[in-house]
């Protein structure tokens, strides 16, 4: 994991979509105009926190299976990635509708489900936090966060599309329709996944590595 | 057509999206070349993030190194 070569990928394909996500044409679309070029960062946002916390569920299970402390290193740091990916999804998606929808927040199925998601993760830190001993932390952390995780995905992915929501996709509503992803956006979007959620790993892998660090200086005193 | 909408509140996005005159979208920024002056703040600000994460990078390895030495 201390490899290269990953990070480098995860650099270039992030400057790609910064460039190109500006510089290549847009479909020109009513009430969005150019604003449509956010998708390829406020998206890549909320897949790069699914993919890393679904990574933190799978590392919480293979704790509570094995008792090795380091998958429990691995799903608290990934969750704290994700959360920060989360509050940038939040923000990014407050500052676009603030200008689309007409409001920052509009009570939009997504909306709400994506920040009670958010909440359920913020209960995860406090909990651990309010945990000494460090077996325990891990014991009941691993619970809680495959709980949390199971939470989430209706949470995001089934409730928004059993009614009406402004968010593409989701739910058929009369003033904003969803659209289907032509070639030409996919050619920037995708690539904005991978890139973003490469970044996401390698601040993840940053923290796992100076919690390791800490403890074993703690060791040593 | 540029892409196939399975599910029926999905509207495709048609080519005619890419070269209709109804909507407005920043032609003139492009037109005088101001878009590669967003191009190149954002670029900055990236690479300006990128080489910090890369000072961290080593910081930690130099730590783990002098830890492992230590043993």
């Amino acid at each position: 994991m201390r490899k290269t070569w990953w990070k480098i990928i995860g650099v270039a394909l992030v400057f790609y979509t910064l460039i190109a996500g500006m510089l290549m044409d847009a479909p020109r679309l009513a009430i969005l105009n150019e604003t449509i070029r956010a998708m390829h960062f406020h998206v890549p946002m909320w897949f790069g926190m699914v993919i890393m916390l679904t990574a933190s569920a799978v590392f919480s299970i293979r704790y509570l299976r094995t008792g090795n402390q380091k998958f429990d290193t691995y799903a608290i740091e990934l969750v704290n990635t994700s959360i920060l990916f989360g509050i940038l999804g939040l923000t990014t998606g407050m500052i676009w509708a603030n200008y689309t929808w007409g409001a920052p927040w509009s009570g939009d199925p997504k909306q709400n489900a994506s920040a009670i998601g958010m909440l359920i993760y913020f209960a995860y830190i406090l909990l651990r936090n309010s945990i000494t001993d460090p077996q325990q932390k891990a014991k009941i952390g691993a619970v809680y966060n495959i709980f949390a995780y199971a939470t989430l995905i209706p949470l995001l992915f089934i409730l928004p599309r059993l009614t009406d929501s402004l968010h593409p996709g989701n739910g058929g509503n009369p003033g904003f329709n969803a659209y289907e992803l032509d070639g030409r956006l996919r050619m920037v979007f995708y690539p904005a996944v991978i890139g973003w959620t490469l970044l996401g790993v390698w601040l993840t892998e940053l923290r796992i590595r100076l919690s390791f660090i800490k403890s074993k200086i703690d060791e040593e005193d | 057509m540029m892409s196939l909408g399975l599910s029926a509140q999905k509207t495709e996005i048609v080519e005619e999206d890419y070269a209709n005159d109804r909507i407005e979208m920043a032609d003139s920024m492009r037109a005088d070349g101001k878009i590669y002056v967003l191009v190149a703040i954002i670029v900055t600000l990236f690479v300006g993030f990128t080489l910090y994460a890369i000072m961290t990078e080593r910081k930690v390895k130099k730590l783990e190194k002098s830890l492992k030495e230590r043993e």
